[in-house]
């Protein structure tokens, strides 16, 4: 979807504000937010790619004036709530006033470890051959889809060389949505920032973005 | 989009101690899980991981090797594996290229290695002008690189993740991998910054 997260070329945000010293985490709520939605991640409800879209899927107003941990609770709100285990009158009420349905598991602490060290790995054993290899042209799809997608808005239309190729992974668009993995070639694209930006643009900048195959076509 | 506090904030903080009650209540999460993973971003991973990686790659050539051809492989070597750290790519700062890593649609960053990301990773002002002045955005980070180095910008888009393996310093020649590593930052290894010395 064409949100306000796709951020790449916008103007006007002003400088970049470091802190020195930084912690993990600015609040206590932070750090709730933060592991609530890992952990209700392991329940198996739903994908990463789901969890990306709803937080992105916000007006663009609510998603800019929000900070980063506001948008994951608001994420993790919504996502509960579409798969029916809460509901609003509850968050309202601050406690639980139905049954809980059963999940796929419930994280144990000692879980933690093993479930973070072995991660979620995306790449699938492709059932096809790559359309492009390296060094190929390919330009970018000028599409705008209404739902999850990774194309960031600066590329489309634009053409670049693809730079590597990964191997299947599991494609976002159609995963975020509940349509299963569906694995796709993923390539890194590079494009000269002259194509991205026009004539004004770092003669000598280029930047790269991993592309999945349908978001590609031959140039 | 940055960390200072809103309008929206104690409605966050109500309705987060709501979810974590609710969720709790229902057996959905258990609470010394969210204490560990919490504790485990805290304590246990972190930058010092990368500058383990990226030090062990100044110290030994055939390392080096692997890491720029198989770097999920070389990084889990050292024990560095799993949650957003899945399919890494290893990116070599020369003198003629420079590489920054930026995820202009989320935060999309290696936890394994780096842990969690800065405030300003995540903020509108970087993700929204990586792309288009990595030059200006080094700048502000205090990097200034001569006009004919090319700045190679890689937007983190689907699960590969990337780390910056910066140039060693020099005037290290004989230095330990540990003493080197004390050296490794972390925007060196994002690519916004160049290693302490």
């Amino acid at each position: 979807m064409n949100g306000a997260h796709d951020m790449g070329g916008t103007q006007g945000f002003g400088p970049i504000e470091r802190e020195a010293g930084e912690p993990a985490f600015h609040a206590e709520w932070e750090r709730r937010a933060f592991a609530l939605t890992l952990a209700m991640g392991a329940t198996g409800e739903w994908s990463i790619d789901a969890s990306r879209f709803a937080r992105e899927d916000r007006p663009p107003l609510d998603y800019l004036s929000r900070t980063y941990y506001e948008i994951w609770a608001a994420g993790l709100e919504r996502l509960c709530a579409e798969r029916g285990l809460l509901t609003a009158e509850e968050i309202e009420a601050g406690r639980s006033l139905r049954p809980a349905r059963p999940v796929g598991r419930t994280l144990a602490a000692a879980d933690v470890e093993p479930m973070l060290t072995r991660g979620g790995g995306v790449s699938r054993e492709p059932d096809r051959p790559a359309r492009f290899a390296v060094g190929d042209r390919v330009r970018a799809r000028n599409a705008h889809p209404r739902t999850h997608t990774r194309l960031p808005r600066y590329v489309r239309g634009r053409t670049g060389i693809v730079e590597r190729v990964h191997g299947c992974h599991v494609f976002p668009d159609v995963h975020a949505h509940g349509g299963g993995e569906d694995p796709q070639w993923l390539y890194t694209v590079r494009f000269d920032a002259h194509e991205l930006w026009g004539a004004d643009a770092d003669p000598a900048a280029v930047v790269s973005v991993d592309a999945f195959e349908p978001y590609l076509e031959p140039a | 989009m940055g960390h200072d506090h809103g309008s929206h904030l104690s409605d966050t903080q109500r309705r987060v101690r709501a979810l974590e009650t609710i969720l709790t209540e229902k057996g959905y999460v258990e609470p010394a899980a969210l204490d560990a993973l919490i504790e485990t971003y805290e304590t246990k991973i972190g930058p010092h991981n990368g500058a383990r990686v990226v030090a062990k790659a100044w110290t030994d050539a055939e390392y080096r090797e692997w890491l720029f051809e198989d770097a999920s492989a070389a990084i889990a070597s050292l024990g560095y594996t799993g949650r957003q750290g899945e399919h890494m790519v290893a990116l070599e700062n020369t003198p003629a290229v420079h590489n920054m890593v930026v995820c202009t649609l989320c935060s999309c960053y290696p936890w394994p290695v780096l842990g969690l990301p800065p405030v300003w990773y995540k903020s509108a002002p970087y993700r929204s002008r990586a792309v288009t002045d990595p030059r200006g955005v080094l700048r502000e980070f205090g990097v200034e690189l001569s006009e004919d180095t090319q700045i190679r910008v890689w937007d983190s888009t689907a699960e590969v993740r990337y780390l910056v393996v910066p140039m060693r310093p020099q005037g290290t020649d004989g230095w330990s991998a540990e003493d080197l590593a004390a050296l490794v930052t972390r925007d060196s290894m994002i690519g916004t910054g160049l290693p302490s010395r």
